[in-house]
């Protein structure tokens, strides 16, 4: 016999439960009513009014579309090449046994593992060591640095799953090794790759630590967000601009969700 | 029959790809080289590579008069490092990221546990998301609504005033190190944006290891006439000390290297992150800055091999 197991939770784990989810959702919610508010000084609750106006001063800020055009173009190129570097990397550790696995797993986490500052300050000071100038690619390289254990994370609990047998029979059928990984390999791990580029994506568009260190005179959007916050210029303007980022960063996250949710591991459990 | 010997049992593929196909199956090390190659080699050399530098100029010193760095090996970087200023700056921030390690445990359990034990079908989704959205929206946003909240003219003390609890707020500012002018001046300001940017990281290590016990151990446990508060500290906490230990090497680890947070809402006095900041930028004082950046290092390195002989990363 079987006890019936008890299906509602007792009300003090239930109250802290939500408790603990409002606490994480309540100044999310904040930043979409600010984007609306009258009020251009000070950050005033309850807002005096509400507003669109703030949309359409943002929408003619030439420096608000600079900094997202450059922030875009740099998650684009450094997802790109963490997709190309992660799906080798993760190939390798599972389809291959050799001596080291280990050590290379700790090698693509620990860019993530350690605080930020110290991969920033260590990529500046090699860069500035070896004499290159700061620019677009120099943020690049240090955005893809931490982006391919997203990517790598994914495409390994994805290769876990595809069945060894598969490729065999393939290879058994006549197909050499591209056109195995064309018809074979990639549709099996695609959705897992698309998931993990998505939260390489918004990983990159949002980074903001190792970006004012491989950073030069450009400005992505993280760090005009910054800017704003030491030295406020334009309020409103900021208000908007924060909500915008908000929007942008959720899809790509449930984007992921939404492909990878029948797995074993579920994409960006974690960061 | 000597001609079948001789020959593979299919002929070599005409084209370039099949052959370079069959070198690669016929040759497995060079297959693992060349997939394993360029992501080793790009964070071998760039982040290795830049890591060990970096490193090494912590045994470097600067000249005092001409602010140059002496390429000198010694170890005056590191007395600088334990000298009181400094030191105090090391324990400040440790404490900090112990604090906040700590309440995010408080906040994140029941919210694993709600999600591991009770939560269903579309309610597992709804709490699945509800933490994965906080966790990966932009990080500065975050902070800047914090901003908002802790404003004087903000939703917090506005809060305050309609429950009539105004001189709660104020009697806590007017408390020495916690408080402060105002929220976002204070330690109590740090603390709670620390809290909220870094706790998301904790509950999924916590979930995963909830739902692994089995409920059939907590039906054992009341049975044998346990009551919850037992089960809890003899059958529950135990079984998911590890899922806590995993999380806990994010935010601890998070908090210790985060100089943005302190910079933005916070009083004057340093954390290690933002004394790194500073002593690169401005101070232009690299090995100084490098020597600190090995604090955190060690302090996670110990952690994590803590952290390993309890079990923590089976449950990540």
């Amino acid at each position: 016999m079987r006890s019936d197991r008890s299906t509602s939770a007792p009300l003090g784990l239930k109250v802290a439960a939500i408790g603990g989810l409002a606490f994480l959702h309540i100044p999310i919610l904040l930043i979409f009513l600010y984007a609306f508010t009258t009020e251009e000084k000070s950050y005033q609750f309850p807002p005096p009014g509400l507003t669109l106006q703030w949309f359409a001063v943002t929408w003619n800020r030439p420096d608000v579309w600079a900094a997202l055009t450059l922030s875009v173009k740099v998650a684009t190129i450094a997802t790109a090449i963490a997709l190309v570097l992660g799906t080798l990397c993760a190939a390798a550790v599972s389809q291959t046994r050799f001596f080291g696995r280990e050590t290379i797993s700790l090698l693509v986490i620990l860019p993530i593992a350690l605080p930020g500052i110290i991969t920033g300050i260590a990529l500046r000071s090699a860069f500035s060591m070896a004499d290159i100038p700061f620019s677009f690619w120099t943020i690049v390289l240090g955005h893809a640095t931490f982006c391919i254990v997203v990517v790598y994370n994914n495409a390994v609990a994805r290769f876990r799953r595809v069945s060894g047998s598969l490729i065999e029979a393939s290879m058994d059928l006549g197909a050499d090794g591209f056109q195995t990984f064309r018809h074979v390999i990639l549709p099996n791990i695609g959705t897992a790759l698309l998931a993990g580029g998505m939260l390489a994506f918004a990983l990159s568009f949002d980074e903001v630590i190792v970006t004012t260190f491989t950073g030069g005179q450009q400005s992505t959007l993280p760090i005009w967000m910054l800017e704003e916050l030491i030295r406020p210029r334009q309020r409103p303007v900021t208000n908007v601009v924060a909500m915008v980022v908000m929007l942008v960063t959720f899809l790509p996250i449930l984007a992921a969700y939404y492909l990878t949710r029948d797995g074993d591991q579920i994409a960006g459990a974690g960061k | 029959m000597t001609i079948a010997a001789t020959q593979p049992i299919l002929p070599n593929r005409p084209r370039l790809t099949g052959r370079i196909s069959d070198f690669l199956w016929k040759h497995p090390q060079v297959l693992l080289a060349v997939l394993l190659g360029p992501p080793v080699l790009w964070l071998g050399i760039i982040y290795l590579g830049s890591l060990f530098a970096l490193l090494l100029q912590s045994f470097f010193s600067i000249d005092d008069f001409s602010g140059l760095i002496n390429y000198e090996f010694t170890l005056a970087t590191y007395k600088q490092l334990l000298s009181d200023a400094n030191f105090d700056i090391i324990v400040r921030t440790v404490l900090m990221a112990a604090t906040v390690t700590l309440f995010s445990a408080l906040i994140a359990f029941p919210i694993a546990y709600y999600a591991a034990r009770y939560a269903r079908g579309k309610w597992k989704a709804v709490f699945y998301l509800g933490v994965m959205l906080p966790l990966w929206s932009s990080y500065l946003v975050k902070i800047y609504a914090w901003k908002l909240i802790l404003a004087k003219e903000g939703i917090l003390t506005w809060a305050f005033t309609k429950l009539n609890l105004l001189w709660l707020l104020d009697g806590w500012l007017s408390l020495p190190v916690i408080g402060g002018n105002s929220l976002s001046v204070s330690y109590t300001g740090t603390f709670l944006v620390f809290v909220y940017v870094w706790m998301p990281f904790m509950i999924l290590p916590i979930q995963a290891a909830l739902e692994r016990i089995p409920a059939n151990l907590i039906e054992a446990s009341s049975d044998l006439g346990g009551t919850p508060q037992q089960t809890f500290r003899h059958v529950l906490f135990p079984l998911a000390l590890p899922g806590i230990v995993a999380g806990s090497i994010f935010t601890f680890s998070l908090t210790l290297g985060d100089y943005i947070i302190p910079q933005i809402v916070g009083s004057s006095r340093l954390f290690i992150g933002q004394a790194v900041y500073a002593q690169q930028g401005t101070a232009g004082n690299i090995p100084l800055a490098a020597a600190f950046t090995v604090v955190p290092i060690i302090i996670m390195g110990l952690y994590l091999w803590m952290a390993k002989r309890m079990g923590a990363f089976d449950a990540l």
